[in-house]
């Protein structure tokens, strides 16, 4: 039997073990044996005298291999070969925090950005300390020494390897600057690794939140309210104490806990729960209410998020062709292959979690409070993530174990359903966007305004960042579009006459946004008698970032080239932070059912630090979004989501995928995440496809809801 | 009852209808195996039953009862990846990897009953949900385990 069982000591080992494509449960060497050679200048990484050089990262891996991406950085800094490069995950202690987040975070595509340099600057430190600890050894000046592959040779070509070089290296000071490498020393960047974590992804070792097993733990699940923001107002557990296998009912502050042996005896005494549910204040609400006030609210004006040039003045000038037109979004659930869960062993003295976390220093912080005990009494062992998107930046899954453990005073694995999983989902908001735009006699745009009305992801999450009315993130998708527009005016409403919880889902606002701005691009193009690709061409600089990156998508898809009969093709642009997307979808109609082809995306992030990597999440974003795009909703009735499972929460499979083209642009700019960007861009690009083959022009996600 | 899973016999003292699934990760303690619906979905739960590809998550324990079970642990020794596996790395498959379990066996399953699969045999046959969005990479592990690529 090969039982995993994990304790709060050994653990990170554990993971680390894995990390390195072991077994686990593979013994490491005694702490104190490895900590007299040990090299460790930065808390980023450890060298040890076996020739291993291991990378601490501070971002959760939840697929989009930011484990190896940094870790690429250290190894090419460090002139380590790159088969001697492992990873663990970092605990959540302040000298990992991340210096853009306050804390230990992942999202928002920051982590390449943020942690990129500081990354770099560990290998380059280490290798400046192992030159000069060989330097000293051979009294030469270290400027006249090389590094290549774990080596340093010295001016006479004497050599010695980093293993051998690790006491003295250790014994020196860390230099305070050091200098990178340019593009053109780069060794591993840029080059196609494969993840560092694939062995054990493809062996069933690899150890997510719900595979965590501590001594003496117990197994709970919560049932919650169907309605959102419904509350327990009396409840029985009489019948559910009866479950073989059911130990305990707690109430906490999101339902009703069932405490059991097993997962399943916990989920059955779910079912033999008596609850009597008090509404909250999403009682009576439909998804119909949510948008015809979302119709009303964008005809007037909101809190202004862009202003450029006279755009109202425009649109009401003369000679000018003026577009109007109205796109809606859905709610939608991130939906994670993995429900939530999260293992939580609360004592007296202090907490220790093992959790699928995004958001490590808020799920310390919540457990502290729930605990009554200082931040540094909570221990967060992150385990690696099945899936994230976003989802699991939130708190609720933690909080949930926390308080059960602290109930029952044992540890305690809560594990959501699916159904809880999709029902309690601080979900994409819907969007309801209202485009104006003006074209000039010879069809250029010289007009846009955009008013969008949305429930704001900050005011929740981050309300300090909401100031004025505006919301830091509506900008994003609904007017920074790459195009030279004269004259723009956009406008946002934040949504607070809706209680549903709204969560950064991946590419947030852009997502939904973007849907609205690339389709009505797409109806100018056409009211200009316009070629859609050339259309946006024209709006852009020659040569710049984001005109190479259409005209590249445009060549990749055949665009010049008539497609086969039957079939069209639809473009769309995106942009996230500094970085662009364009991508274009081809499809068919069989049946009135859109059937996909392919799809092209060209991405320029900046520099790529991993094209294997950046491949990767760009065909994440496009089946990611493709599942929204075709079938995405969530609706509401009486307050509480219809949708529960895969089966009414349809989502992409392999028959109905499509052949994926990615493009990454090689540059040398500031690298942008990769995460986000690739998602926003794909159902707009798949409504102007629609509209190339049929002339009906999709103006209301899922398109699914409006054909056949 | 007794089931043997990986080719280990195991006494479980569970409730007749407790779902495969949860036997063997909770009680048993394999937990290569995953949870993702619980309706026999998305496949993350898939292991051989008797060398055929079933979702634990739905079958009763005691369909299992006094046969061979086996799961990702024991589809191939650490050392001696199986085909699949093998082709799952050469094709860097993963990204989140959760579903990676449910879909390797499936695919093992279907290049033994199908060792030179159609696309179309794949698309039937492999339909275990990924919402990474692996199924251009799952696709092609599969016709390299299979030879046909």
């Amino acid at each position: 039997m090969t039982t995993m069982t994990i304790d709060r000591k050994n653990f990170l080992r554990v993971v680390a073990a894995a990390g390195a494509g072991l077994a686990l449960g593979v013994e490491m060497a005694p702490p104190g044996a490895a900590a007299a050679a040990e090299f460790s200048p930065v808390a980023w990484l450890r060298m040890t005298p076996d020739g291993t050089t291991t990378v601490m990262v501070n971002q959760s891996e939840m697929g989009q291999s930011i484990t190896t991406g940094l870790s690429m950085l250290v190894a090419d800094e460090l002139d380590a070969p790159w088969e001697s490069v492992r990873f663990e995950i970092a605990p959540a202690e302040p000298k990992y925090y991340n210096p853009f987040w306050h804390g230990i975070q992942t999202g928002g595509s920051k982590s390449t950005p943020t942690m990129g340099p500081v990354m770099r600057k560990a290998g380059a430190t280490a290798r400046a300390m192992l030159v000069a600890a060989a330097a000293q050894r051979w009294h030469v000046d270290p400027k006249t020494c090389t590094t290549s592959e774990g080596v340093v040779t010295g001016p006479h070509g004497q050599t010695a390897h980093y293993r051998d070089l690790l006491a003295s290296a250790a014994a020196l000071p860390v230099p305070a600057e050091v200098t990178l490498k340019t593009p053109e020393q780069f060794k591993i960047i840029g080059t196609r690794r494969k993840r560092l974590d694939l062995t054990e992804k493809t062996n069933g070792r690899a150890v997510y939140g719900m595979d965590v097993k501590v001594p003496g733990m117990l197994y709970a699940s919560v049932e919650k309210p169907r309605q959102i923001g419904g509350k327990v107002a009396s409840y029985d557990a009489s019948g559910a104490l009866k479950v073989r296998g059911v130990r305990k009912v707690v109430q906490i502050g999101s339902g009703v806990a069932v405490v059991a042996d097993t997962t399943w005896a916990a989920f059955q005494g779910r079912k033999a729960l008596k609850i009597a549910w008090a509404p909250g204040p999403n009682a009576g609400l439909t998804t119909e209410a949510i948008y015809e006030k979302g119709r009303a609210l964008v005809k007037t004006p909101g809190a202004v998020i862009r202003n450029t040039g006279d755009a109202k003045a425009a649109l009401a000038g003369g000679g000018v062709k003026v577009i109007s037109a109205l796109y809606e979004t859905p709610y939608l659930a991130h939906a994670p292959m993995e429900p939530m869960n999260t293992t939580a062993d609360v004592r007296p003295d202090g907490v220790t979690l093992w959790t699928p976390t995004q958001a490590q220093t808020a799920a310390q912080k919540t457990a502290a409070t729930i605990a009554g005990l200082p931040l540094e009494k909570v221990v967060v062992n992150t385990t690696f993530l099945g899936g994230g998107f976003g989802r699991r930046g939130e708190i609720d899954f933690v909080a949930d174990a926390v308080e059960v453990s602290k109930a029952v005073g044992a540890p305690v694995k809560v594990v959501w359903t699916r159904e809880d999983d999709t029902r309690n989902d601080p979900y994409r908001s819907g969007t309801v966007s209202a485009l104006q735009g003006a074209l000039s006699p010879d069809g250029k745009v010289i007009a846009i305004t955009n008013t969008t009305a949305n429930a704001s992801v900050f005011l929740r999450a981050a309300p300090q960042a909401v100031k004025n009315g505006v919301d830091p993130g509506a900008l994003r998708g609904a007017a920074d579009f790459p195009y030279h527009v004269p004259n723009v005016y956009a406008d946002n409403h934040i949504r607070t006459d809706v209680a549903i919880p709204v969560g950064f889902w991946r590419a947030p606002y852009a997502n939904a946004n973007t849907f609205g701005t690339e389709s009505f691009f797409d109806e100018l193009a056409h009211a200009a008698g316009k070629d859609p690709v050339a259309f946006r061409l024209a709006m852009m600089e020659p040569g710049s970032r984001p005109y190479i990156v259409l005209e590249r998508v445009a060549k990749l898809a055949n665009w010049s080239t008539k497609p086969e009969a039957g079939r069209a093709r639809g473009v769309a642009m995106a942009k996230w932070d500094d970085g662009f997307v364009a991508c274009v979808a081809e499809i068919s109609m069989p049946n009135g059912k859109v059937k996909i082809h392919r799809m092209v995306t060209t991405a320029d992030v900046g520099l790529p630090i991993n094209p294997e990597g950046l491949d990767q999440q760009m065909e994440s974003s496009m089946v990611y979004a493709i599942s929204a795009a075709l079938w995405g909703k969530i609706t509401f009735a009486d307050g509480a989501p219809v949708q529960g499972n895969f089966n009414d929460y349809q989502v992409l499979r392999m028959a109905d995928s499509p052949e994926f083209v990615v493009d990454i642009v090689k540059n040398t700019e500031e690298p942008t995440g990769a995460g986000e960007i690739g998602v926003p861009a794909v159902a707009p690009a798949l409504a102007n496809a629609v509209f190339a083959l049929t002339g009906k022009r999709i103006r209301t996600l899922p398109l699914a809801d409006h054909l056949a | 009852m007794r089931v043997t899973i990986n080719g280990t016999d195991h006494d479980l003292d569970v409730p007749d209808e407790m779902p495969l699934l949860w036997a063997i990760r909770d009680v048993v303690g394999l937990t290569g195996t995953k949870f993702g619906c619980g309706i026999a979905s998305c496949g993350a739960c898939t292991v051989h039953l008797e060398g055929t590809a079933v979702r634990s998550c739905m079958m009763p324990v005691s369909a299992a009862a006094g046969k061979h079970v086996t799961t990702i642990e024991g589809l191939a020794p650490l050392d001696a990846p199986h085909p699949v596996q093998a082709a799952w790395v050469a094709e860097n498959v993963p990204q989140c990897g959760y579903c990676q379990s449910g879909q390797i066996m499936a695919a093992a399953a279907l290049l033994r009953d199908k060792p030179r699969p159609s696309d179309d045999d794949i698309d039937a046959a492999m339909t275990n949900i990924c919402r990474c969005g692996c199924y251009p990479r799952i696709k092609s592990a599969i016709k390299k385990a299979a030879g046909v690529a």
